[in-house]
């Protein structure tokens, strides 16, 4: 097939994520400044972390009045499943230097997700893997941009609603991960151990305990499998 | 603040490049396969949780529990992130500015 057939096709996939992106991007600049970062930190956030689910907890937790290691903590964890996506990544993008370590910070749910969707072609899904990922980047830095500058003008979180618009955005990173019994119990077991230590821990390691529940199940799981 | 976000930043990508640099067959260990799809899930319900019900150290229902409602509802709906979260954002937003709810 000539490039131009199947590029198309990728290309504005990559665009239609980048734009449902931007608007992710957009909620993280703005509830960052309200947690407390400023919009140089945010900034930094998004162009040097660059993976959804632990920049939101970072701040969120932050923002919360945690603890900045609870914080630290929880961002490595959620960022834990990136090592396995660029496992399955690696095989893709053999080249050394500079390129592949640019390949690793690309490295998240959309980008793998794209990938793994045209393997069709080893070329295709490398295409696809970079057209989402500059794309995605791009936009993100953007919106997280937009976002943060915004909230700064806008004044007081709270009267705004921004204090909902967290644990929303949390509930949409979540929701497409429910997929079946075993994660609604995960996320349900989870959810009510980390209310049960709120009145005994110090805000932010509710949810770091909470990570017990993935070990725990993960544990029962395979004894169960074996 | 700095400093958490140099040493949280530096980490998620130092997860990122491990995975390039490890041997392929790390892959085949079912266990940590399982960890890495669950952590997720359970970091983030806990988060939901703790940012919906929580103020400090103590636990209560405002303003924010009904955002929250509202953005399942919008989830169900299958509505853009977007919408879900500002579908969230003004009814806490709304409820406060009547003063049905703090």
């Amino acid at each position: 097939m000539p490039e131009t057939t199947w590029r198309g096709p990728i290309t504005s996939k990559a665009v239609g994520i980048g734009v449902a992106t931007a608007a992710y991007a957009l909620s993280f600049g703005a509830i960052s400044v309200a947690s407390g970062l400023d919009v140089w930190q945010t900034q930094t956030l998004s162009l040097l972390m660059f993976t959804g689910a632990s920049q939101f907890a970072m701040v969120g937790i932050i923002g919360a009045g945690g603890g900045l290691l609870a914080a630290v903590l929880t961002a490595w964890l959620l960022g834990a499943r990136n090592s396995i996506y660029a496992l399955s990544m690696a095989p893709l993008h053999r080249v050394r230097g500079p390129k592949r370590l640019a390949a690793a910070q690309l490295t998240i749910d959309e980008t793998t997700a794209m990938a793994l969707a045209h393997n069709e072609d080893e070329s295709h899904s490398r295409y696809a893997f970079w057209i989402t990922g500059v794309t995605l980047f791009v936009l993100w830095n953007i919106g997280t941009l937009l976002g943060a500058v915004g909230a700064a003008a806008l004044g007081d979180p709270a009267a705004l609603g921004l204090d909902a618009a967290m644990p929303a955005a949390m509930m949409a990173l979540l929701w497409p991960r429910l997929v079946d019994r075993t994660m609604w119990a995960v996320a349900l077991v989870a959810a009510a151990l980390a209310l049960v230590l709120t009145p005994v821990l110090r805000p932010g390691l509710p949810v770091l305990a909470a990570a017990l529940v993935a070990l725990v199940a993960s544990a029962l799981l395979g004894r169960r499998s074996a | 603040m700095w400093i958490a976000v140099i040493a949280a930043s530096l980490g998620c990508y130092v997860e990122k490049l491990a995975g390039y640099l490890l041997p392929h067959s790390v892959l085949e260990n079912a266990a940590l396969r399982r960890v890495a799809g669950l952590l997720p899930v359970a970091l983030l319900a806990a988060l939901v949780a703790v940012q919906t019900f929580g103020v400090g150290q103590s636990l209560t229902i405002d303003a924010r529990a009904a955002g929250l409602a509202v953005a399942i509802l919008a989830l169900i709906a299958r509505a853009p992130f977007l919408v879900v979260v500002i579908s969230a954002a003004l009814t806490a937003a709304l409820l406060r500015m009547l003063g049905w709810a703090s």
